[in-house]
């Protein structure tokens, strides 16, 4: 159990973090951890160590936490709760990135992997690149921007409660299972990059969905609607919506969406009861 | 739900015979009504000057209970269809239901199929001669259990100092084996909850929240609740994983393996909206499967996310039905860092189970929980993880052969509940309780009183403590821990030596030597 920096000293005790190699930087609000440091075996730094440093960073006052060099270490940014704070990604983080968020805000300069966001509660997570599979799994709350590409299974079961409408903007396109068992909040799909003649999403959009909204730029064909899943129209409230979730996005990375309502194409249940009649509760 | 969960079955002229009847005797009743009052399912009214009985009785005893002259009696009554072995009296009304509903039939509280029942083939030993039984009442037997991971080894170095090699996860003492199964606020009322929760603080157990996030009025019994994560992940917060003292990971439930949850937007009043984090009357379905959990490596990463989120403070557990694969699925489990492991039997309860799946899926508590302690033990895992085992544990009798069958800690929903009041009768899908218990409506639910129910609770759970103290003392044992899997203290006395044997207890009249 080694330190090799002072530096971060103050905040990541070496007993706390175990037997890693501490390297931490102080400036000002913001710390700047090495997420591809290595201990004196030569390993990488695993998840447990990372994310230990980076609780004892929030326990901090700062407001930024930068992270450079992250190889793949899983669940960064799990359970951050402070509106404050914004944790800064550099390199690709693992699966599971901000698990639980509720409150923070996280940045990856990279690709991101499997279940961003899942189950978080409130926040915010942009990616800079593709952000994959089941993307905002059991989302609530909070809002997570992707510039490029997802895989299969995002926005699903998402779910709304109150003022909290969890939102899912792609830019790119996304895989099949979009929206799956969807209980409320929007996922939109820009399209960038689609293929001409193609459709920016996958097949069974929607499959078993019973509340929220899928907006996505493009053409969807019937066939590629799961069941339970129906057309809707675009209404006024739902461009609001989009102006709101575009404007956001065109902040978050610096770029142009056009607003071409029309040619949006609105995926929502067909019921938002799907059990009714199901079952016969008669005594036997 | 009035209309559905009043139906009976009665469309179209075909009418389901009734089971039960409230007889009233004319002679003594004193015509106040009391029981039309408390009736839900509207069985019982008044006409004229008599009280009679309408359709839709359910045998759940209220009207009888609550008579201040005690003038009524519930009849069962007698098969109204020809006699028939096989096709039997359940079979045909199931048959005559669903051809008027085209629905799928729901049933509540555990299996009612007469199963043979294992535990009631199984024989305690007890203490004589070369073993002296040690009295409990004047002689300390230890019931102190732990949940969570043990995997500490405690060794002596040559320099006479000890010490702990390998980690001990966080784990949680109790002061007895046993804990208050997952029962969710939405199948259950909020008054029957914190009385669940207060009986558990004040017995120092754990009691399991069920899934649908915790009240923020019961934060005050976090560190004695067990919360649970299931596939809908209702209400579960950051927050509120960091105030409980255990997590644990739904995979199954034993009244309904495979299958997922569904509460219907009837439930969903305010309150439970609140805790669960939903629109009040949208349906709250818990989808089948995890949609992060497709094998053992992504059961790892929710265990350790879990753990990552509440920064390794809880032990973290996972929770499966009793299927026939259990001893595999356990090793994996345990594999994929779970610090306690709960199985549940087939008989266990639900607020909601298609009958299908409660009458016919599953195995039960007793063989599941013998080849996972085996299988765990061969593999060098068994000291890894707190095993628990629920579905259907009635009685002392049952926890007590339970451990002796591998549990660490035996937890119990029906029981508790039936303290309470519940007479089992079947009904908790339909939301119309008529003891207060699995039901939103606010008229019934205020018929629990929480502060009388905790204690019938504690009693209840207390006097199953006094009596594994008995058991353990006969036994001449002086610690629950070492009645855990010691099935030469158990004999097998049923019909079938193929069950003892793959549960490895002995046959009655084997002895040791």
């Amino acid at each position: 159990m080694k330190v090799k920096e002072s530096s971060f000293e103050e905040v990541v005790s070496a007993h706390d973090v175990g037997s890693v190699v501490v390297n931490g930087v102080i400036k000002g609000d913001m710390i700047i951890i090495r997420a591809d440091q290595r201990d004196d075996l030569g390993h990488p730094l695993d998840f447990h160590a990372l994310n230990a440093m980076i609780r004892k960073a929030v326990m901090t006052d700062c407001r930024r936490i930068v992270l450079e060099g992250v190889l793949g270490q899983r669940y960064v940014g799990s359970a951050a709760s402070r509106v404050d704070l914004k944790i800064e990604v550099h390199g690709t983080p693992g699966n599971n990135l901000g698990a639980f968020l509720d409150g923070s805000t996280i940045e990856v300069f990279g690709n991101a992997q499997d279940l961003t966001g899942n189950t978080m509660n409130s926040g915010r997570i942009v990616v800079h690149g593709n952000a994959w599979d089941v993307t905002g799994l059991a989302a609530r709350g909070g809002r997570i921007l992707i510039r490029g590409d997802t895989g299969y299974r995002v926005g699903i079961h998402m779910k709304e409660y109150g003022g909290s409408k969890p939102a899912i903007v792609i830019g790119g396109t996304a895989k099949d299972y979009l929206g799956e068992y969807m209980a409320g909040g929007s996922v939109v799909v820009l399209g960038f990059g689609t293929r001409s003649g193609e459709s920016p999403v996958g097949h069974n959009i929607g499959a078993g969905m019973h509340g929220g909204g899928i907006l996505v730029r493009g053409t969807v064909s019937h066939h590629q609607l799961g069941r339970g899943a129906v057309f809707g129209e675009v209404t006024e409230d739902d461009t609001q919506k989009l102006e709101e979730l575009i404007t956001d996005f065109e902040d978050a990375f610096k770029m142009e969406v056009p607003r071409d309502w029309r040619a949006f194409s609105k995926v929502c249940p067909n019921t938002y009861r799907p059990f009714s009649g199901h079952y016969d509760p008669t005594l036997i | 739900m009035s209309d559905v969960a009043l139906s009976n079955g009665t469309n179209k002229g075909y009418r389901l015979p009734e089971r039960f009847r409230p007889i009233v005797d004319d002679t003594s009743c004193k015509r106040c009504r009391r029981c039309v009052t408390e009736c839900s399912y509207r069985a019982i009214d008044c006409v004229g000057d008599h009280i009679v009985a309408t359709d839709g009785c359910v045998a759940c005893g209220r009207c009888a209970a609550f008579c201040p002259t005690g003038s009524i009696e519930i009849e069962t009554i007698p098969n109204q269809f020809p006699p028939h072995a096989n096709f039997t009296e359940r079979i045909r009304r199931g048959i005559m239901s669903q051809a008027s509903t085209g629905g799928v039939l729901l049933s509540s509280c555990g299996t009612d199929v007469e199963h043979p029942v294992i535990f009631d083939e199984l024989l305690l030993d007890a203490a004589q001669v070369t073993n002296p039984s040690i009295d409990p009442l004047r002689e300390e037997i230890e019931t102190i259990t732990f949940l969570g991971r043990r995997s500490g080894k405690l060794t002596v170095s040559e320099k006479d100092s000890f010490s702990f090699i390998s980690e001990i996860g966080p784990v949680i003492a109790m002061d007895m084996p046993l804990m208050i199964g997952h029962i969710s606020l939405g199948s259950v009322s909020y008054n029957v909850q914190k009385a669940l929760f207060t009986a558990a603080k004040e017995l120092n157990i754990v009691a399991g929240s069920g899934e649908g996030g915790l009240h923020p009025d019961f934060y005050v019994y976090a560190d004695h609740i067990n919360s649970e994560i299931a596939s809908g992940r209702f209400g579960v917060t950051s927050g509120y994983l960091n105030k409980v003292a255990a997590v644990e990971i739904k995979i199954g439930q034993g009244a309904k393996p495979g299958h997922g949850g569904h509460l219907p937007g009837e439930k969903v009043t305010d309150l439970i909206s609140h805790t669960r984090m939903i629109p009040i009357g949208t349906d709250a379905l818990s989808p089948y499967p995890h949609h992060d959990i497709y094998s053992i490596e992504d059961l790892q990463q929710l265990v350790s996310g879990l753990k990552e989120a509440t920064e390794y403070r809880v032990p973290i557990g996972v929770k499966i039905a009793a299927t026939h694969n259990v001893a595999a699925v356990s090793s994996g489990i345990v594999r994929a860092g779970a610090d306690f492991l709960t199985i549940d039997g087939f008989r266990g309860g639900t607020g909601s189970s298609p009958r299908i799946i409660r009458d016919h899926a599953g195995m039960p508590i007793e063989v599941a929980v013998a080849v996972v302690d085996r299988r765990l033990t061969e593999e060098g895992l068994r000291n890894r993880v707190a095993l628990c085992a629920g579905g259907s544990i009635r009685s002392s009798a049952d926890m007590i052969k339970c451990i002796a069958l591998g549990a660490d800690v035996v937890m119990t929903c029906t029981a508790v509940l039936i303290a309470i009041g519940c007479h089992v009768c079947q009904q908790c899908h339909r939301g119309l309780c008529s003891w207060g218990i699995a039901t939103q409506k606010p008229e019934l639910t205020s018929r629990v009183d929480p502060g009388l129910a905790a204690m019938r609770v504690k009693n209840l759970l207390s006097a199953w403590n006094e009596e594994l103290k008995e058991v353990l003392g006969a036994m001449g044992i002086d610690s629950v821990e070492s009645l855990v899997g010691n099935r030469d203290r158990l004999r097998h006395f049923g019909a079938n030596p193929r069950i003892a044997e793959i549960m490895g207890v002995k046959h009655v009249g084997e002895g040791w030597g």
